[in-house]
């Protein structure tokens, strides 16, 4: 676990790094994706750096606040953001030596994960508007769903590369035994279906929507304003950046730096990931500009569908190792 | 040492007798509740001690009870650690019914009747032969259905407690038949004696499915549930925390006695039974926590929900050993006892907050209360603690517990056996189910009662319990806390009883850096709750001082926005009913056959429009009314005999008496 000296402090810049960068480059994903969709559809779409200064903007302003809420409402946000950001460090973005990969596997990522929703649920219930209700209720009926396809793929993976650790998994998918696989093609296929789902993108829900009975996510944190709304903006930023990067050092981990590499190696790291995030973008952008929003109560069958598809990888792995 | 555990019994015992005879005094609710919990804290210290010392059994043999057989006692580790359980359990208790018992009306229903229930289920622990077994089984039974009960005015009090006692009747003679088969034709009624005679195949196989219908009736697994969700809310809230939080465990505990000690070497596919009931029980069991309304009814079913759990991962230790897989065994085992020690935590932690919530408003369905954070701070937050443990949030407990279960689901495509193989990974499917619509149904019951506006003038003006009530909440909250984030430390103490059920024990994990756990390896997988708890806190921390220090701290109060159409009537809020809908819709099909029904009158009728929602648990209509009419229906038959001539009786008699003859005939 604990090298030599040098190698802490090398693995500790790696995961200060890696923090900084996720939380850096997140509002930047989002303008991109906006940026896309909008010059797919003829638009010109807001400046790509928009996102910072929306953030920017409500940070400073003043927090409005609904006089029925509690102390659990000011709260909440700044716990969603340090779930999130925790688990987004522990995602390997660029290196897999990450000084602290071993404190929580994938498991646990989703688990936190979870644990955002779970307080972001309860302070859509907060104030007591039927709005808030309606996105928390909705938002636990996916997640019934989602979080189990998501422990399928993990029991995929797992099984796979024989370890949870994320850092394994990546390190492993860089080596040359993996090969092309069923399992793995199912679990991709399932993986793509819960992250446009958990992070509330075309066909689940729509990230721009501004038509109440539509949404889900942004009907959960309706009575949200100012500073608070900044970091639930931002959680979620960091949320779609970690799935992309969940994908990416999963399915796609070229360019990774693996443990004790060199300085240049892990620049080459940086440069590949910025590179499969605009690739995530696009193809994001290029999704959701193609398909409609589904009615709220076909969304358990789409999810329903990444679930099947994680239990059959997991089946398969089940019974052969060949799968 | 089981001497010791016995005097703390027979003061409890002793208890109970002086309150029935003498049970006038003014003080009585003080005394009672003050003395049993110094007698369960000495009990539950000395197990402890015991667990963490690593005594060796030592048992004890009292000249009571059967002249030829006497009564046994042992303790070893497994007892220790449940007695553990349990008498930190009956202290929480009493502890919170040091406050909560002062708004007992009829304190007399109660008082006799706590420490017997507590005595009961030590001697349980402690019984090392069959009749001391099912003797203090009953009573511990018996004592939990007066508790049951003791509100008996109450409109469903005494239909639970009829279902109860019936259930818990069956329950006890399953276990009687599986003592009587495992004590063979010699009659060997000591559990020492029935270690060194492991039974054959067949009889083995009976007795299994008679102990998971014995104990697994006690301890709730569908279908065999249905008792569980009407008896524990109708007890006062101190017992139905006893009773979910702990009798639970007793019966948990009869199960692993018997399938993992009494009951020899394992077979293949003993395990396969046991983890289809557990992952079954745990999704339907919080299903049903998930639609319904009354706080302490959705407790009690998700208390069905975690038993469900802990049987998965007993079924899975079960295949794991009969495979010859020990090490993989003693983590499905560390499992299940870790998620015993904590749902009889937050189990009880929630129950004690469900009395708080009636002791201030009076009512016990969510949808009359709401907003209750802002009036009950402490209990709120109390409460929020358990609802994230239960839900399975890092870094709390109950996360701990269920990631060790899915480690242990991921070793198993190591075992040999096809059914197995393909059992688990559909049984970690379930579990994963299970934890999502926990985390749906805690939010929705947190949400729903203690966040929002108020729905009834109650809820507006409850006011928080008194202290005894709040230190017991407490202290059960920050125990969740301290397993979740020392988990290694509490696998190390549950590493004695993994030795003694399988023979093997996961590797010290006290030793490991950064108090860390790694359930195989560490590059395999690793956990370590403190740090993640270090993690979210200081960047929840350091997120917060950025932004007041760097952008805005100013606040202000205004009407709520809901888009600009705020209703000032608090029901216009998302009500219990209409959060569940989704799910409802959703699962509606294969669990509970849900119906909604809408009626929308025509303009100008004055009638008020109405949404009805229906839904039936299948294991009444499948399992129990057939049997209750089959029975009805017999007993019409046999009401006949009652008016037959003396000569039709003397004949019966002769034919019976030709009969036996006949078989003693054909026995030989």
């Amino acid at each position: 676990m604990i090298g030599d000296l040098s190698g802490l402090v090398g693995e500790f810049a790696i995961q200060i790094s890696q923090m900084l960068l996720v939380l850096l480059l997140a509002p930047l994903l989002t303008g991109f994706v906006r940026k896309v969709k909008a010059r797919l559809l003829r638009r010109r779409g807001p400046p790509l750096l928009q996102p910072y200064w929306d953030l920017a903007k409500l940070a400073r302003k003043e927090a409005i606040v609904a006089e029925s809420a509690s102390w659990l409402f000011r709260g909440i946000p700044y716990l969603v953001f340090a779930m999130t950001w925790v688990a987004a460090a522990l995602v390997p973005t660029f290196g897999t030596g990450l000084l602290f990969s071993w404190s929580a596997d994938l498991i646990a990522i989703i688990a936190l994960l979870g644990g955002a929703r779970f307080f972001l649920a309860l302070a859509g219930m907060d104030v007591g508007t039927s709005f808030g209700g309606l996105g928390s209720s909705r938002e636990m009926m996916f997640a019934t769903l989602a979080e189990p396809a998501l422990i399928m793929i993990v029991f995929t993976l797992a099984l796979i590369a024989g370890s949870t650790q994320l850092s394994t998994v990546a390190e492993f998918m860089l080596s040359p035994d993996v090969g092309l696989r069923i399992s793995l093609a199912l679990a991709l296929v399932a993986l793509v279906i819960v992250a446009l789902a958990e992070n509330a993108r075309i066909p689940v829900d729509n990230p721009a929507t501004h038509l109440e009975l539509t949404m889900v996510h942004e009907a959960m944190v309706l009575e949200y304003s100012g500073r608070h709304l900044a970091m639930i903006d931002l959680s979620a930023q960091i949320k779609l950046l970690l799935y992309v990067s969940l994908i990416a050092c999963v399915f796609a981990p070229f360019g990774l730096a693996p443990v004790a590499a060199s300085f240049s190696a892990h620049m080459f790291g940086v440069v590949a990931y910025v590179g499969k995030l605009a690739f995530a973008g696009l193809m994001l952008a290029l999704f959701e500009t193609s398909v409609a929003k589904m009615r709220v109560f076909r969304v358990p069958d789409f999810i329903g569908v990444a679930l099947m598809l994680g239990l059959l990888a997991t089946l398969l792995r089940f019974m052969s190792r060949g799968f | 040492m089981p001497e010791i555990h016995l005097v703390g019994v027979a003061a409890l015992l002793t208890l109970s007798v002086i309150v029935l005879l003498a049970g006038r005094g003014r003080n009585l609710t003080l005394v009672v509740y003050g003395c049993a919990l110094v007698i369960s804290l000495v009990l539950c210290g000395g197990a402890t001690m015991r667990l963490l010392m690593q005594s060796p059994p030592s048992s004890l043999a009292l000249p009571i009870g059967l002249p030829w057989l006497g009564a046994h006692f042992r303790i070893d580790a497994l007892s220790s650690f449940f007695l553990a359980i349990i008498n930190f359990g009956g202290a929480a208790a009493s502890l919170y019914g040091l406050g909560y018992g002062r708004h007992e009306r009829e304190p007399l229903r109660v008082l006799p009747f706590f420490p017997a229930f507590l005595a009961g289920m030590n001697v349980v622990l402690m019984a090392d032969d069959a009749f001391t077994f099912l003797l203090s089984w009953e009573f511990m039974s018996l004592a939990s259905w007066s508790l049951v009960m003791a509100h008996h005015r109450e409109a469903d009090n005494i239909r639970a407690g009829l279902v109860n006692i019936v259930m818990a009747g069956i329950g006890a003679f399953a276990l009687l038949l599986a003592f009587g088969v495992l004590a063979g034709p010699d009659g060997f009624y000591a559990f020492a004696d029935m270690r060194t005679h492991a039974p054959a195949p067949l009889a083995a196989a009976a007795v299994l499915a008679l102990v998971l219908f014995g104990a697994g009736s006690k301890a709730g697994l569908v279908p065999l549930h249905v008792w569980l969700p009407l008896a524990h809310p109708a007890a006062p809230s101190h017992v139905s925390a006893l009773m979910s939080g702990v009798m639970t465990k007793v019966a948990v505990y009869a199960f692993i006695r018997v399938a993992f000690d009494l009951l020899g070497p394992p077979a293949w596919w003993w395990g396969v039974p046991v983890l289809i009931l557990g992952a079954a029980t745990a999704v339907i069991g919080v299903l049903f926590a998930l639609v319904h309304t009354d706080l302490k009814r959705i407790l009690a079913y998700s208390t069905i929900e975690n038993i469900g759990i802990i049987f998965v991962a007993l079924g899975l230790s079960l295949g794991f050993l009969a495979s010859g897989f020990a090490a993989a065994a003693a983590l499905a085992m560390t499992a299940a006892l870790f998620h015993v020690l904590n749902h009889s935590l937050f189990k009880s932690l929630l129950f004690f907050g469900a009395g708080a919530v009636i002791t201030a408003t009076g009512s016990r369905e969510i949808g009359q209360l709401g907003g209750l954070l802002n009036r009950m701070p402490a209990t709120g937050l109390f409460m929020l603690v358990g609802c994230a443990a239960i839900s399975a949030l890092p870094p709390l407990n109950g996360f701990a517990s269920e990631w060790l279960a899915f480690q242990a689901i991921l070793l198993s495509p190591s075992l040999p056996s096809w059914a197995l193989k393909l059992l688990t990974p559909a049984a970690g499917a379930m579990l994963a189910l299970a934890a999502a619509l926990a985390g749906a149904c805690f939010v929705r019951l947190f949400g729903i009662a203690f966040l929002g506006r108020p729905r009834t003038i109650t809820s507006a003006k409850a006011v928080e319990v008194d202290r005894f009530s709040l230190t017991a909440m407490g202290g059960l909250a920050c125990l969740c806390l301290l397993a979740g984030i020392f988990p290694g430390q509490v696998i190390d103490a549950l590493a004695p009883v993994a030795r003694a059920t399988t023979g093997a024990a996961m590797h010290p994990q006290a030793a490991m850096p950064w108090l860390s756990i790694a359930p195989i390896a560490e590059s395999r997988s690793s956990y370590d709750g403190l740090l993640v708890f270090v993690f979210i806190v200081s960047s929840a921390l350091l997120a917060a001082f950025i932004v007041h220090r760097l952008a805005s701290n100013a606040l202000r109060r205004a009407p709520a926005w809901d888009c600009g159409f705020p209703d000032a009537d608090p029901i216009t809020q998302y009500s219990a009913e209409s959060f569940a809908q989704p799910v409802r819709r959703v699962f509606s099909s294969f669990a509970f056959r849900a119906r909604a029904q809408v009626d929308m009158p025509p303009p100008g009728d004055l009638r008020p429009a109405s949404y009805t929602v229906e839904w039936v648990d299948l294991s009444w209509a499948v399992f129990y009314r057939p049997v209750v009419a089959a029975v009805a229906k017999m007993a019409y038959w046999m009401n006949r005999m009652q008016y037959l001539t003396i000569r039709q009786y003397l004949s019966l008699v002769f034919a019976a008496l030709v009969f036996l003859l006949l078989v003693l005939a054909s026995w030989a």
